[in-house]
């Protein structure tokens, strides 16, 4: 019914001897708001990052609309522009403007013009409420509008899927609502594809459309968010949830 | 005493004054663009020493990234190695001797040399400045489909030569310095200018003085110079907000792929 835009199969990723992620298969379709839950170290990170191929694989593949990506002679790039990505510690270019951060993908990799790069940048920075500061650097804005920028900088590609990874773990406790809330809008508002890698379980409870429990680089259990978070059927999800839950 | 020195200096300077100006004249072009084109070399080292292969990658690639990353290594190692006046001398007598090359004008051999010793040196500066950036910078980067010239171009360089700032500036005062070396072949800098009015009226020391105080100046001015530089560099320290009046001004509408009213500011209306 719905489409596939990516197929992860058997991917398995070691650093060295230490296995991160052993098996894992699961599927993006259109509209999902996937986030993906467990504790430190269990892979979630190391799994999006291999998604966004900043890591190599050991083994598997992950398809695109129904091609692999990971193999050898594929062009990563333009793959990546189709992919956005979210990072904990933002990566903004620290020698851009924050309006500048934003066209630079579309100016040099999509090949738009400056003007229609500048109209889409300021589009998706009001988005996220960052429009003001279009002149500001990097340094000189909050953690939360530094997340906030980064995500209107991947907007800006307008990717297919947008990658989370941890978003709102570096930021002050104050500012984790303003960076969720801009996620929240994109998921219901704009129906835009997530993958998100998070410690806020409110957020996966009341926001998502489908939530994947890792434990020990294995999914260790997956489906609706009432499912997971009221009813699990794993003991390790149990325990972790009662976990987390309880302080 | 002082008196003599003064009045041998000020007869030195009425008689060749303008030699010792040309000599400087000479000193600061060659320096400068020896600076310049021994930067662009440093850079462009170290973008290709940093080009990413891994095991996805092709055995040509890797293998003609590995000798790429060996040729720098050796040209780094022999210009950084050996004398500046003996490279000098090589280059001049040495290309002659192998290649039907006629250096029509000493200018081209000064440069070359003076280009590529810099270059080496950079060479260095630039891998120890690109190491110094966050990796998630190239992970920003790359997260959103720039391949490695973008990356390097556009992110990754002018952090570098931010950071690296003041390392050009010490290549270029040594080279202002240094260039002094390059009287072996004839080129006619400033220290060539002191060779030559010494050896006409044998006024050593107050033609010395009149060097020191020449090349003292225009090390001054370059650290003065630079300094601005690194300044401008680092950009404003304050910025304005823009309102949003102003935005809608300059705007226009952009259309989300998926929604039909364009203005970019109309976002409320549910």
């Amino acid at each position: 019914m719905s489409e596939h835009i990516l197929e992860i199969r058997h991917l398995s990723k070691a650093f060295g001897t230490h296995a991160v992620l052993k098996d894992i298969d699961f599927t993006v379709d259109k509209g999902d708001m996937t986030t993906i839950i467990g504790a430190s170290g269990s892979g979630k990170s190391t799994l999006l990052r291999c998604i966004n191929l900043l890591e190599t694989l050991t083994t598997g593949e992950i398809l695109f609309h129904g091609k692999d990506i990971a193999g050898r002679g594929v062009n990563s790039s333009a793959y990546r522009a189709k992919v956005g990505m979210v990072f904990q510690s933002f990566n903004l270019f620290n020698n851009l403007t924050v309006l500048a951060n934003c066209m630079i993908g579309q100016q040099k990799v999509l090949k738009i013009g400056h003007d229609e790069a500048r109209k889409r940048a300021l589009y998706y920075l009001n988005k996220v409420g960052m429009a003001p500061y279009i002149n500001a650097r990097p340094d000189q804005i909050s953690g939360g509008q530094k997340q906030r920028v980064a995500i209107a900088r991947a907007l800006a590609m307008e990717p297919e899927v947008l990658l989370f990874d941890e978003p709102t773990s570096a930021l002050d406790p104050e500012m984790v609502g303003e960076v969720l809330d801009v996620m929240k809008s994109l998921a219901t508002k704009d129906n835009m594809t997530m993958l998100v890698v998070t410690h806020e379980m409110s957020f996966a409870r009341d926001v998502s459309t489908h939530v994947v429990y890792m434990a020990d680089g294995v999914i260790e259990e997956e489906g609706e968010p009432e499912k997971i978070f009221s009813n699990p059927e794993s003991p390790r999800t149990k325990e972790f949830l009662k976990r987390i839950l309880n302080n | 005493m002082f008196g003599k020195l003064l009045s041998d200096i000020s007869g030195l300077w009425a008689k060749y004054g303008t030699t010792y100006l040309q000599g400087i004249g000479n000193t600061l072009i060659l320096a400068v663009t020896a600076t310049l084109i021994g930067c662009v070399i440093g850079f462009l080292c170290g973008i290709l020493q940093t080009i990413p292969c891994g095991k996805n990658d092709s055995v040509i690639k890797r293998v003609f990234l590995r000798i790429i990353r060996i040729i720098i290594r050796a040209y780094v190692e022999l210009f950084r190695g050996t004398p500046m006046i003996l490279q000098a001398v090589f280059i001049f007598y040495g290309l002659p001797y192998f290649f039907n090359v006629n250096f029509s004008s000493i200018w081209t051999v000064s440069i070359l040399v003076v280009s590529i010793n810099t270059g080496a040196y950079m060479a260095e500066s630039v891998r120890g400045g690109i190491m110094s950036i966050d990796p998630g910078q190239f992970e920003g980067a790359k997260a959103i489909g720039m391949n490695h010239w973008q990356t390097m171009l556009y992110i990754i360089l002018p952090q570098t030569l931010r950071n690296i700032m003041p390392q050009i500036g010490n290549n270029y005062i040594i080279n202002v310095k240094d260039t002094s070396v390059m009287f072996i072949i004839g080129f006619s800098d400033f220290f060539a200018a002191h060779k030559m009015v010494a050896g006409a009226v044998f006024k050593y020391f107050p033609s010395a003085f009149i060097e020191m105080g020449g090349y003292l100046c225009m090390t001054l001015l370059a650290s003065f110079l630079l300094r601005k530089l690194e300044k401008k560099l680092a950009g404003k320290s304050n910025y304005e907000l823009v309102t949003t009046d102003q935005l809608v001004m300059t705007a226009g509408t952009y259309n989300y792929p998926d929604h039909q009213d364009g203005s970019p500011f109309g976002e409320d209306k549910e």
